[in-house]
């Protein structure tokens, strides 16, 4: 039985956390697999040896990887018809092997299009390492 | 890049989105939600069937039968390509079984540090079956130079 996560929407506050989200190791069966599933097939993401001749050490990760771990972030704390934008900028570059944790943390409560909303800021970050992605959501508070 | 690719648009694209495509980017993506993975766990969470995850649109362009890749089709070496940014604004959320039209536009051009990177924007909207719009998705990427 599925139960969406409860938000109580009364209870949120300026700085109110999300649940993390954790992924990964992105292994490059991982990379591989997301290539296929999501139609990025650049090279650069699965072929070690394209990856070198293009100057770089080895593959690294789509950046929309990891903004499907952001959008799980969101839709994991509220149900997905309440998202109304959202974006992310791609900071750094996400290493192959990398476990990749998302947070959330609400930074605004406001009224827009006649409905209570809030803006969520989010990001992805290697564990231990860089952040990889930075952004936010606008969401609606039922 | 030359700023005349401004405004260029590309022929609109047809995608139907499948339950089977929808389980492998949940799959590929780590996804745990039940309402993402099962059908009957989606009904019992009150969607019709599978609801489709936001980033899958943007899969769904790239998934979409096409007669080339845009970004081949400018003259951009995809090894020297980076997503800069991705934004995305949902009108509803659409279900396993829809046949969306794609239609994408390039919005912007433009260079920073003296052209060592360029960047270029492009909006793609998704629309139904009846013609609503369901998102409207708008990607930067950058082509780094030197």
């Amino acid at each position: 039985m599925v139960e969406l996560t409860a938000v109580h929407t009364d209870a949120l506050s300026v700085g109110t956390k999300l649940s993390d989200v954790v992924r990964g190791p992105i292994s490059r069966t991982t990379l591989a697999l997301f290539a296929g599933a999501s139609g990025d097939h650049n090279p650069i993401h699965i072929d070690t040896d394209f990856a070198r001749a293009a100057g770089l050490p080895d593959v690294f990760a789509h950046g929309m990887l990891s903004m499907a771990y952001l959008a799980q972030l969101l839709t994991g704390w509220l149900p997905q018809a309440q998202l109304r934008r959202w974006q992310a900028r791609f900071v750094s570059i996400t290493p192959v092997m990398a476990t990749i944790r998302c947070q959330g943390e609400v930074a605004e409560l406001f009224e827009e299009a006649g409905e209570r909303r809030a803006r969520i800021r989010i990001s992805a970050g290697v564990e231990g390492g860089a952040q990889t992605l930075v952004g936010e959501a606008i969401v609606a508070l039922a | 890049m030359d700023r005349s690719l401004i405004g260029r648009t590309w022929p609109d694209k047809q995608y139907r989105i499948t339950a089977d495509a929808l389980r492998f980017f949940a799959k590929a993506t780590g996804e745990t939600n039940p309402v993402y993975l099962n059908e009957a766990a989606a009904r019992a969470a009150g969607h019709p069937t599978l609801p489709v995850p936001p980033t899958f649109l943007f899969s769904a362009e790239l998934l979409a039968e096409s007669d080339g890749f845009w970004i081949e089709e400018i003259d951009v070496p995809l090894e020297k390509v980076l997503h800069a940014e991705q934004s995305f604004e949902l009108d509803r959320v659409v279900y396993a079984g829809e046949t969306l039209t794609i239609g994408s536009r390039i919005s912007d051009v433009y260079d920073k540090k003296r052209g060592l990177l360029e960047f270029v924007t492009r909006d793609v909207t998704y629309h139904d079956e009846s013609g609503c719009r369901c998102a409207l998705l708008q990607s930067v990427l950058v082509v780094r130079h030197g």
